[in-house]
Order: C-alpha cells, then structure tokens, then sequence
C-alpha cells in the first residue's frame, strides 16, 4: 500500500527548547494511525507541523505526495481540501450554528443548491450521532460532547482523505467515547479514509489503531502495530500499557 | 480522466437507467446533482434504475444525492431499483439512507416583530439591572476594602497604575499639547484682529484647566485602558477562568474589579495634571510664534487673572470619569458571552458607553458647580 504521509529527520524547536530530534514515520493509505506519548513530547506540534499550521526547522514531510518544505500556495490550498481537522479544542466558529459550522465548507467550494447542503449536512450531523434540531443551536449552547461530534462533522463535510484528530475521545463519556471509535472505523471502511490521530485512550488505541508512533524524548521510541510497540524495551510503554492489566 | 464523474442516463421500454461512472468528486457532483434533478422531473417511466457497476468508490455526498432521488421518486410512487453495486458501495448507501434528514429544518423560527421588541427591551432593562447590582456591589467591596486596606490587593493594583496609568501618559501630553497649539491658534487670529493678544491667556487658562485637559484625558483612558479591561475579562470568561478563580474561593470583584478601579481612580488626577501642563505648554508656543507674547508676560498675566479655582475644579473630576470609565469597561466584559464575538461587541460598546458617560457626567457638573458659584 502507498504512503499517504511520510515524516523524514524532522527536527522542531521553539527557541532553546528542542522538541523534535530526527522523527521519522509513515502512515499507509487506508489505516488509523496513532501518535502516542507523554504530555508534552510534541504530539500536537508533530500533528500541527503536518497540517501546515507548524514550521519545523530541519527534516521533511510528504503528505499525500506534496512536499511540505517547499509546497507552493496553490498546492497547499488543494491540499487543505483533502483533509479534515479535528482539533483538540474543537474550534468551532462561535458565531455560526453548528448547521453553518459543517456547511460553511460547501457553501465556500461547491455550487451544490441550498436545499442539497442541507441534506448532506443532515446526513453528517446524523452519523455522527448529533439531533437534527441540535444544528440550529450555537457552540455556546452545547455541551462539550456534543461540540466534539459538531467539529467531526465539520472535519467530515468535504469527504476528505485524511482525518487528523488531535485527543478525539478526550471528554467524551465512554459510550460516546466507543461510538466515536466504532463511527471512525465504519469511515474508514466506507471511505477508504485515512485516519492520523493523537490519543491517550487506552481503549482507543487497542481497538481502533493499526499502527503507532511512541514519541518519548524527542525520539520516535516505537512505531508499528501494538504487538509489536509491546516489544520495545521502554520506560514509558511499560508504564503507559501496564495500567490496562 | 483519473478524477471524474459521468451521469449517463438511458431510457430503456421498461425503464429509466441511470448510470454512474468515475470516481465522485464534489465538484462533478454539484452538475450531476442538477442533471440528476431535471431527469428525475421529467421522468415518464414508472420505473428506474439507479447502476453503480461503473463507479470506482463511493463517498457520502454521492450517497446522499443518491439517497435523496431515491426517497423523492418513492414518494411520486416510482419504482426504483438499484444494480451493480458493490459491498462498498451497499454499505455507504445504506448509511446515507438510514441516517438521512430529507427536508430537515436547522433554522431557528422567525417571530413578529412586536415580540422581538418586546424582548429587546426586556433584555435592555434587565441590563441596566445588572448594571446596578454590578455597581452596587462593586461599591461595597471597595468600601470593604478600603475600610479594611490591608485586604487590598496591593500588587494587583500597582501593576493597574502602570498599565493603564502610567504607559497612556506619553499619549495624553502628546495629544493635550497638540490641542493646546491648535486651539491657541484658532482664537489668536481672531483676538489679533482686535488687538486683544493678552487674552490668549484667561482663554486658554480656563477652558484647558477646566473643561479640555480631564475630558481629554477621559476620552483617552476610555479608549485605551477602558477597552482593554472589557476585553481582558471578556477573555477571561470565555476561558472559564472568572468560574476558576470564583471555584478556588478568590473574589472576581476583590481581584480584578476593585484594582482597576482604584488604580484608575488614582491615576486620572496625575493624568489630567499632565494634560493641563501640556496644554498650556502648547498656549505659551502659541502665544509667543503667533502672538509675539513673551512666556513671561504669558505667566503674570496667567496668575492674575485665571483662579486655581478652576485648576482643582479639573482635577477634581477626575476620580469621577475614572469610576465611570472602569465600571463601563468592567461592567462590559462581565457581559461577554460564551462566544468571540461578543468580546468585540462588547469593548466597542464599552469605549462608547463610557465617553458618553464621562460627558453626562461633566455636563452634570457643569451646572453644579455653576450653580454653587464656582
Ligand atoms: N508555540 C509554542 N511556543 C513554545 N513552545 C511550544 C509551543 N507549542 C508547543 N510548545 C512546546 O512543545 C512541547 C510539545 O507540546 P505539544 O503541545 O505538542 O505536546 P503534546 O504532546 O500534544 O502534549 P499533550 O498530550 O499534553 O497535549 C511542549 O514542551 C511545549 O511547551
Ligand atoms: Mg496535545
């Protein structure tokens, strides 16, 4: 299979303070991939850097063929229309509906008529598991869970080939929290999407993951699927996986 | 063509195929979709027949469209039948069927208009409410506090003197002295015209002492450290740390409300100090370029005839804007709501809201101090 994304020696500073030293990585078309790792190693940096919102300073990365070191504005902007972001904070605008929050995309790029957004933006709001009449509420007059379903659907309007999700089960009750992994697989195996996300969620990454980076001092520790991550000889994927036993 | 869609439509005697090949891409899609449409009005078959064998993937918008033409043929009692499909692309359609919303409605209903008016003035007069209750216990904690001064937040306020006290000061004598020159050169080319230069001096002496230098300074502080403090809290509940601080037993009002205030209460008279220094300063240019007036007849003239009256009358106002100023400012971020926003809304209205209140406020003294003989 082809290598949506591939991550060469990146190296990320922000002043003094080194973050990244020499990751190396690839996600193949197709998979659910997960970054892992401590607080603070530089997940959300790493997945940032990846989606242009993050110089780094040394190394290269090639995202669905485009070589983001030297990508050229127009490149980048086909680019941000093949993926969709989850953020940690979710972000959505605030002064938009939720409705307006998942159909601003098409409304931007597509000629579909009123009616036809409309029906997409229902279709989504449903998979992901929000009330119909939740659309017309705003971000402020949501609940946290919901927000998160809400920033999905939005991430997923376009059918993008790639997912990033930065902690998408983080504040979801474990029901939710299950959905959510299940929703992400069926995706995949509908869409043929591939998924990049960063998790602390054991049960996350047991069950949805087919393959893992473990960031730990700045290095990548482990990569690959969990048996073979449970190989590796480290402090923190002793520490981190023996809480599940 | 790697990335494409086609809609091929055949009527058969039987039937009406329809026909999708490519790989769907939204853009293709938004023509297919109108195509799709006008076929499926002027469709004379009782029967269609949707073929996916030429399609290399499915995604959910197709589905959806898919889905839609399907639930709005039913609806007009026509067959449908669909062939050539895949598991993949079973699957997909299935989900878009099962989890679609045809003729959902996400707008909120519009009402009459007497009810937003209604509404709208229920709401204003809830605001002045608040604004009440806000100012009123604001007034309480300071008294508190200053009854009791060791419980002032010392650092919190010094910190406040010198952020919005001390760093507006370059802009306030800047600004006063550029309205010292402009003022003493329009009147001195209407006093030179009778003769009448020396009174440059009781001109000047008591409109910049009295009226210009503190609503200057005012309109100043309002838009610089009055919106700052609308924003800064605006900011602080957004992110929940207004809850944080109430959660961990520290009063919002003991932390950030009474230090503003006090800090700007402190600070305008020395403001306004160095407004009227500036202004008269700019006179005295004025008066001695255009005028011929030397500085020092410019002096003797000035402690003849301008009373300190008017001199403490300005600076005695001060406390008074800046109570304003920082209640507006204060009361305003209290007032943003969970969304960004209301930070803007909120800091533009609060500079307004306060320059306004500072011209009441010295409209009102005016006819006080008028009246009293002052
Ligand atoms: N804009 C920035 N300026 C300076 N340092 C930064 C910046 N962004 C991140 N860092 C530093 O980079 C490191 C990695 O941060 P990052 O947010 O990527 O951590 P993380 O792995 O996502 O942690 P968590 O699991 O807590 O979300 C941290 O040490 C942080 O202090
Ligand atoms: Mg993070």
């Amino acid at each position: 299979m082809q290598s949506i994304l591939k991550v060469q020696e990146v190296e990320t500073r922000f002043g003094e303070n080194l973050v990244h030293d020499g990751i190396n990585l690839h996600v193949k078309e197709g998979e659910i991939y997960g970054f892992l790792g401590p607080s603070g190693c530089g997940k959300s940096t790493l997945m940032r850097e990846v989606i242009m919102l993050e110089h780094f300073s040394k190394g290269s990365i090639e995202l669905l063929g485009h070589k983001l070191e030297n990508i050229k504005a127009k490149q980048a902007q086909e680019l941000r229309l093949q993926w969709g972001v989850l953020f940690q904070s979710n972000a959505l605008f605030t002064s938009l509906t939720v409705f307006e929050n998942i159909a601003l995309s098409l409304h931007e790029y597509t000629k579909f008529s009123k009616e036809m957004i409309r029906d997409i933006v229902s279709f989504k709001l449903d998979i992901v598991g929000l009330k119909q009449s939740d659309g017309a509420l705003f971000p402020s007059q949501i609940s946290g869970g919901m927000k998160k379903k809400a920033a999905l659907a939005r991430a997923l309007v376009m059918d993008p080939k790639v997912l990033f999700l930065d902690e998408p089960t983080s504040g979801l009750d474990p029901i939710s929290a299950r959905e959510f992994d299940a929703l992400i697989m069926n995706l995949r195996d509908l869409l043929n999407l591939s998924v990049v996300m960063v998790t602390h969620d054991l049960t996350s990454i047991t069950t949805t993951l087919d393959r893992m980076a473990v960031i730990d001092n700045k290095k990548i520790v482990a990569e690959g699927s969990l048996e073979e991550v449970l190989k590796i000889q480290s402090p923190f994927i002793e520490r981190f996986f023996k809480m599940e036993g | 063509m790697p990335n494409s869609l086609h809609l091929l439509v055949r009527h058969e005697s039987e039937a009406t195929i329809v026909r999708f090949e490519g790989v769907p891409n939204l853009q293709k899609l938004c023509i297919v979709q109108k195509r799709l449409q006008r076929t499926f009005s002027s469709l004379d078959k009782k029967n269609v027949v949707w073929e996916f064998d030429g399609l290399e993937r499915m995604d959910s918008a197709l589905a959806v469209v898919v889905a839609k033409h399907t639930f709005l043929a039913k609806q007009k009692g026509i067959e449908v039948q669909k062939q050539g499909m895949n598991r993949e692309v079973e699957k997909m359609l299935h989900m878009a069927e099962t989890h679609s919303h045809f003729g959902a409605n996400h707008v909120s209903t519009k009402q009459g208009i007497l009810a937003d008016i209604g509404e709208n003035s229920l709401e204003r007069l809830e605001k002045l409410l608040a604004f009440f209750a806000f100012f009123g216990q604001t007034t309480l904690i300071f008294f508190q506090m200053l009854y009791n001064i060791r419980s002032l937040r010392w650092k919190e306020t010094v910190f406040e003197v010198y952020e919005s006290g001390i760093k507006v000061l370059p802009i306030v004598i800047l600004t006063m002295f550029l309205v010292g020159v402009v003022v003493a050169y329009q009147s001195s080319s209407q006093l030179k015209l009778y003769g009448a230069n020396i009174f440059i001096v009781d001109m000047l002496g008591i409109s910049i002492l009295r009226e210009l230098a503190p609503m200057l300074a005012a309109i100043i502080v309002a838009g610089r450290s009055g919106s700052a403090y609308a924003a800064q809290i605006g900011v602080m509940k957004i992110t929940e740390e207004l809850d944080a601080m109430r959660t961990m037993g520290f009063n919002p009002y003991a932390f950030l409300v009474v230090p503003r205030m006090l800090a700007l209460m402190l600070m305008m008279p020395i403001l306004i100090f160095f407004a009227d220094m500036a202004g008269l300063l700019g006179g005295i240019l004025i008066a001695k370029v255009d005028l011929g007036l030397t500085p020092h007849i410019f002096m003797e003239r000035f402690t003849a005839v301008v009373n300190v009256k008017h001199f403490w009358i300005g600076l005695f106002k001060g406390p008074f804007f800046a109570m304003l100023i920082a209640s507006i400012g204060i009361y305003r971020g209290l007032q943003v709501k969970n969304d960004t926003q209301s930070i803007g809304f909120n800091t533009t209205k609060s500079v307004v809201e306060a320059i306004f209140a500072v011209i009441i406020c010295d409209a009102f003294f005016s006819i006080v101090f008028t009246n009293l003989g002052y």
